[in-house]
């Protein structure tokens, strides 16, 4: 096998090998409690080929993706920022707040709302980081706690404060207006396709989690400050003893990772529901944190990670109708193709380690030969 | 990677051993009494402030020191406890368990899944299995394939719920009562009571309650320490019992076995241990699976003991306060158990408090506030300077927001575990001693 | 404590025909052949890399051969654990020490042979009581409770032996037991050796400094590229015949040349005290190395050498003192900020401080130079300047390599180092701290590397070499400083100073200079 088909295999391989090992699980599970794996299947295959699921699909990617793209950040360096569910809440909640509060011209408007996010998730992230600079408190157990005061503390308590109708079971933020909303890409789409039914809106976000990738991409693998980062993760000592500033990068590596965060929680603020009330949808952080051990981190990999775990999302509401399959096992599904793929790489990482060695060893042998030939 | 303090790693220094430091006279004999006896002075200091609070404070309650308090924290107490010591069977196998509270949560499920079929009993192995096996899958990929520790805990934390809501539609569901996240009530075990002392019942004969008599004459100090002295003895739950029992059984196993002597070595030197015959691969299995099947025990506690039904999301993070007790315990059982404590606490005076504006959650404040103010008093005389000035703006912030206010917002009682573990955390500068393997693959045969 | 060496006499102790072990792209053993008497004193020699700790692990179980018979006490055995060569007496003294910091002297001896009640429960009485007998046998005094962070190096080593004497071993295999000792400690080993060959043990131990080979053993067998070379007896031998043996040729040595040491100051270092938990491990150090001088720190490990490194560079705080660099004061000087103003470094463990093991060699060599060109613009890193620059350091300092994309573990030891010698020279600095450049490489790269610092020392780059080679520090430096218990204690001229007198100094022994 020639080196780069084998670099291939490997690289495509693990995910793949967890994909299909996570459907057979799924099969099974399915089959135990009496339903037909097959049929489920199809099912979920033949809806996704619609165009309105696909659009269902990408609009549920969008917040995985910039989700990912935030833990991915902190994994680089090594930093596990559990802490992206509660930023993004805390982040959605601000930015919902005040883009209620205030009447700007359009663009200003969402660009308010947008650095009131940002900023909100960096405080937030930023506050482990430094916490961790300083005193050494190890950041998964803080962004946890940090959550959990960010959830059930400052926003029940804020809520109270600054809602819109403290009676009501769904109480939220104050709607915000027209100008603070961001168009849905549906024009745009129906260039290329039919028109798009069902009220399905594709989300302008979509595009700010390109360009998010992007950035993340170009900054991560073009610059000084990602060669730092990269190098603080991969070995922190030897990055030290190479000059780069150890505290520094994590702080800003968290800063980075909780504005990112921030984002998250965008396409319901924007393009969504325009406010943030009880039924804002939560667990995004940590299925972002999935799609990036997923996707290994790498941008084009948590896309395909997101779409991925997107796909099924909008396909669990097409196996509870069709009775097919209980939607729950979507979930199981996203939980062990996750499992398996972290085992997957693994053992592929050591494969690929090893394989190195080796050809690099051959390699050499070869050239020793040519040159005494 | 080490999961406290990381600040001897970023100095590029290998985790140093910490030096002995020469002990002044009055901390060498405190040193040198005997632990449990420190444990009881301990006690005494922490009654003694919060009688104090309470009977001086500008609040009206007697909840700091009921015998409330100390009961319900004493039960709030076990699932944080269990975790711990779980958290410790594996970290001392070299193992970090973040999925703990995944664990936790497969134990919540299964835990009722028995109790509401065979009994609480029952129940309480089949949630010890459930978390075992959650343990079973974290070890395969760590141990077995060489996963990093933290990346399968994250997954195993988001495989757990998302089985148990499956596992709860397929089976609750069909119960009466029950729904795709809730099951249907289960009861409890019985629970016992400290004759004479706490006025339990030995037989059919009520014995005096000579705890209680002394806690209701409103004797300064001595009835605060009575009362919460009493409140330990009442009702206790089987379960809690054996909870408790873990904690000398666990300090047996790890430091006088042959079992515990290999595990110990798996997370502080594994090749040593491999040099002499021992089968690493075996210990840190068995560590980390019993650890899954304590965390999966704590969650049979929380369905079976706490709350009487299994619900969605109950295991409120107290799988990861579970790691910070062990951080807190400086990794030994005791320690674990006075950690669970401490945050279990405010637990113990706000779940009742509510009604009454939460006026005990306010008082504690005022006591947060001078422990604060005396760690500032510490760090000064140890001379560490950004100690004493992190703790005393926060002894003054926390004094003011006493002072300044009647009543606590609603949500903070509820939040208080978690403030607690934050302020835990950044100030523990003691010296840890964390295993030294801990987070490190381990292959046979070295690299 | 005797050993029961009945039929022993008459038997091999070890019979090892035609062991052959591999590895992906390396062949450690190749029909290795070897035989050890009953109750010798059986020397393996080999330079680094020529298979003898494959070969130990073998024969001690941590390792399986490939092919070939391995026969112990003319049995033939197959070891598949440790367990099993415990069983059949053998046992190992590991080069790097297998202790448990953080457990006691007791427990990292009995561990895996714990004496049990009912239960499981370790009978500690009885296990303290076999301890005292052996450890009383040879007069290894250590105190059973103490934990073994508080143990220096010579006092593990005891726990060492200890630990394999408990096992009741009767064939030790000692793994270059002599590399961490200083000679006076060395000759406290050879004693004990002795007593306990006299005692009917059969010892097999890793050397390959010579002269104490040829002083101790009764037996050597030379390896070389994983084959066995030649068995020969001290008496038959000079230490040149066995280096030739070794390496086919004359083992290079150092040398001194011509001085080119100027008196231009190139780093001042001055009342430096740098301390650890409120601890001086560095007390009051004043020091100057000139453009084309290479000043050799010696001392024993633990004595603050490296903490002196870490001050240098930047990674150890700094509690008093100062730091001139040429004629600027860089005591509070970040990192990065040193080595951009031209100190290079040489770290004692690439792999932990000097590499990014997973990532390409272009990108290494990036590491500790990113702010500069050809490797970065502006806040751009440039990967086409990086490669080729790369490209460069492979030919120029002989890394070999297929090409520079290859990641860095992917290379041997000895290559690694010449890319790290490399980088750091092609950056032109004025400063260069090494140290142990030249640990666990092969002879061919451990000559190459001393000749880029010759020559760079010749082209006016001031160096601080750290060494626990002796004859390295004597024969590349100009001047000798040797480190005890965080202060400067001499003051040496290597060409008037000794291996013997260097180690007295370095344990403390010499008088003050």
């Amino acid at each position: 096998m020639t080196g780069l088909l084998r670099r291939t295999v490997l690289t495509v391989g693990a995910p793949l090998l967890a994909a299909v090992f996570a459907l057979g699980l799924a099969s099974i599970v399915l089959l135990i409690s009496g339903s037909n794996p097959i049929e489920g299947f199809g099912d979920m295959l033949r809806n996704g080929r619609e165009l309105e699921t696909i659009i269902d699909t990408v609009n549920r990617a969008t917040p995985f993706y910039i989700s990912a793209v935030a833990a991915a950040i902190g994994f680089r360096m090594n930093l596990f920022n559990i802490g992206v569910e509660g930023q993004y809440l805390l982040a959605a909640f601000f930015a919902a707040a005040a883009g209620g509060a205030v009447d700007l011209p359009p663009v200003l408007h969402v660009g308010l709302i947008f650095v009131v996010a940002t900023s909100v998730g960096a405080f937030w992230s930023g506050l482990a980081g430094v916490l961790k600079v300083t005193r050494g408190v190890n950041e998964v157990i803080s962004t946890i706690m940090l959550n959990f005061i960010a959830l059930g503390g400052l926003i029940a308590w804020l809520s109270r404060v600054w809602v819109d109708d403290v009676q009501a079971t769904n109480s939220g933020t104050k709607i915000i207006p027209e100008s603070g909303r961001m168009p849905s890409l549906n024009s745009i789409v129906e260039i290329f396709t039919r028109e798009i039914g069902k009220g399905r809106r594709l989300t302008g976000v979509f595009v700010v989690a390109l360009v998010i990738g992007l950035l993340y991409h170009v900054i991560v693998n073009r610059t000084r400050f990602g060669f730092d980062l990269r190098a603080s993760g991969s070995n922190p000592f030897a990055a030290r003893a190479g000059g780069v500033p150890p505290r520094r990068m994590i702080v800003m590596a968290m800063l980075l990772s909780g504005a990112t965060a921030g984002m998250v929680g965008m396409v319901q603020v924007v393009s969504d529901r325009f406010k943030y009330d009880q039924s804002f949808i939560q667990g995004l952080g940590f299925a972002g944190i999935a799609v990036a051990l997923l996707g290994r981190n790498h941008p084009g990999g948590m896309m395909v990670g997101a779409l991925l775990f997107g796909f099924l999302d909008a396909s669990s509401g097409i196996l509870q109708l069709s009775g097919s399959a209980p939607r729950e096992i979507v979930v199981i599904i996203q939980g062990v193709i996750l499992l398996a793929a972290v085992v997957a790489y693994e053992v592929v990482s050591r494969i690929r380690d090893r394989e190195e060695a080796r050809l690099a060893a051959e390699a050499l042998a070869k050239k020793q030969i040519e040159v005494s030939a | 990677m080490s999961l406290a303090t990381d600040n001897a790693n970023l100095e590029g220094r290998a985790t140093v051993a910490p030096v002995e430091d020469e002990a002044t006279g009055l901390l060498a004999r405190w040193r040198s009494l005997p632990t449990w006896l420190r444990w009881m002075v301990f006690a005494a200091i922490a009654s003694f402030v919060l009688a104090a609070v309470q009977t001086f404070g500008t609040g009206e309650t007697d909840r700091l020191t009921a015998a409330t308090a100390s009961q319900t924290m004493l039960r709030w107490c076990v699932p944080i406890l269990l975790a711990g010591l779980g958290g410790l069977f594996a970290e001392r196998a070299g193992v970090v368990n973040i999925g703990l509270e995944g664990m936790m949560i497969l134990g919540t499920w299964f835990g009722a899944w028995g109790a509401f079929n065979w009994g609480p009993w029952w129940g309480l192995v089949a949630g010890l299995v459930g978390g075992a096996l959650g343990g079973l899958l974290h070890a395969i990929a760590t141990v077995g394939f060489g996963v990093d520790h933290i990346i399968s805990g994250v997954a195993i934390n988001i495989l757990a719920p998302g089985m148990t809501r499956y596992l709860a539609g397929e089976v609750f569901d069909d119960y009466e009562g029950g729904s795709i996240t809730q099951s249907p009530l289960v009861e409890d075990v019985g629970d016992f009571t400290m004759p004479v002392l706490a006025g339990g019942d030995i037989g059919s004969w009520e014995s005096p309650d000579v705890l209680g008599s002394i806690m209701n004459r409103d004797w300064f100090f001595v009835s605060d320490f009575a009362g919460l002295t009493r409140g330990l003895m009442t009702q206790l739950s089987w379960f809690t019992i054996i909870a408790l029992l873990l904690v000398p059984l666990t300090a047996y196993i790890i430091w006088r076995t042959r079992f515990g002597l290999r595990l110990r070595i798996s997370g502080e030197e594994p090749s040593a241990g491999e040099s002499l015959g021992v089968n690493i691969y075996r210990h840190k299995y068995a560590g980390v699976i019993i650890s899954g099947a304590l965390a999966g025990m704590a969650g049979a506690f929380i369905v079976i003991e706490l709350t009487g039904i299994y619900r969605e999301g109950q295991t409120n993070g107290r799988g990861f306060i579970g790691m910070a007790a062990l951080i807190f315990g400086n990794w030994r059982p005791g320690g674990i158990l006075g950690g669970a404590m401490l945050f279990a606490y405010p637990l113990g005076i706000s779940l009742r408090d509510i009604s009454e504006e939460s006026a005990a959650t306010h008082a504690l404040l005022l006591v947060v506030a001078i422990v604060l103010f005396a760690v500032m008093v510490w760090s000064i005389v140890r001379g560490k300077k950004i100690d004493a000035v992190i703790s005393g703006v926060l002894a003054a912030a926390t004094a003011f927001w006493y002072f300044a206010t009647d009543s606590v917002p609603t949500w903070l009682p509820n939040n208080m575990p978690y403030v607690f573990v934050l302020l835990v955390l950044i100030f523990n500068s003691q010296r840890l001693r964390m295993p030294r393997a801990l987070g490190l693959p381990y292959r046979r045969g070295g690299q | 404590m005797r050993f029961d060496t009945g039929r022993r006499r008459v038997t091999n102790a070890i019979e090892l025909t035609g062991i052959t072990k591999r590895f992906p792209g390396v062949v450690a053993n190749d029909n290795v052949n070897l035989t050890v008497e009953a109750g010798e004193i059986h020397a393996i020699c080999g330079e680094n890399g020529a298979g003898k700790s494959t070969l130990m692990k073998i024969l001690y179980g941590m390792q399986e051969a490939d092919e070939g018979t391995m026969k112990v006490n003319g049995e033939v055995v197959k070891l598949s654990s440790p367990s099993d060569a415990i069983e059949l007496g053998i046992g190992m003294v590991h080069q790097h020490f297998m202790l448990a910091d953080n457990l006691t002297v007791l427990e990292n001896v009995i561990l895996g042979s714990e004496p049990t009640k009912a239960g499981g429960r370790i009978d500690f009485a009885a296990a303290r009581e076999h301890f005292e007998e052996v450890a009383g046998a040879y007069g290894l005094t250590i105190d059973p409770d103490e934990p073994v962070e508080h143990l220096e190096v010579g006092e593990r080593q005891r726990v060492e032996i200890i630990k394999v004497l408990y096992r009741g071993a009767s064939i030790l295999i000692l793994d270059e037991p002599t590399a961490v000792l200083v000679p006076q400690e060395v000759e406290a080993l050879f004693r004990n050796m002795r007593e306990l060959k006299a005692g009917g043990a059969t010892i097999l131990f890793i050397d390959h400094k010579l002269e104490e080979v040829l002083e101790i053993a009764d037996s050597i067998t030379v390896l070389r590229h994983g084959r066995t070379v030649a068995t020969v007896k001290p008496g038959d031998v000079t230490t040149g015949d066995l280096a030739e043996l070794m390496v086919g040729s004359e083992l290079p040595k150092p040398d001194t040349s011509d001085s080119t040491v100027t008196d231009v100051t190139a780093l001042a270092v001055k009342d430096l005290v740098v301390l650890d938990d409120e601890r001086p491990v560095v007390k009051d150090v004043t020091f100057a190395v000139h453009e084309g001088e290479i000043v050799g720190i010696a001392g024993v490990e633990g004595n603050g050498q490296n903490e002196l490194v870490d001050a240098i560079i930047g990674t150890a705080e700094i509690s008093s003192g100062s730091i001139t660099l040429v004629d600027e004061v860089i005591t509070k000087w970040s990192v990065r900020d040193r080595r951009d103003a031209g100190i290079g470094y040489v770290p004692q463990d690439r792999h932990r401080e000097g590499l990014l093991l997973r990532a390409p060699l272009w990108e290494n060599t990036i590491l500790g130079h990113q702010t500069k060109r050809p490797f970065s613009s502006g806040p751009w890193i440039d990967r086409a300047g990086s490669r080729a620059r790369t490209e460069e350091i492979r030919t120029d300092f002989d890394v070999r390599s297929p090409n520079v994309e290859v990641a860095a573990l992917a290379l041997s030891g000895g290559n690694q180092q010449k890319l790290i010698i490399g980088r750091e020279m092609s950056a032109d600095p004025k400063v260069l701290v090494a140290s142990h450049p030249t640990r666990g490489i092969d002879v061919g790269a451990q000559a190459a590397v001393w000749a880029d610092i010759r020559e760079a020392r010749a082209n006016g780059l001031a160096t601080i070499l750290i060494s626990a080679d002796l004859d390295e520090l004597i024969g590349l430096s100009d001047t000798i400083l040797v480190m005890f218990s965080g202060e400067i204690v001499a003051v040496l001229d290597p060409a008037t100073i000794t291996p013997r007198d260097l180690g007295a100094y370095m344990t403390g022994a010499g008088s003050h200079t």
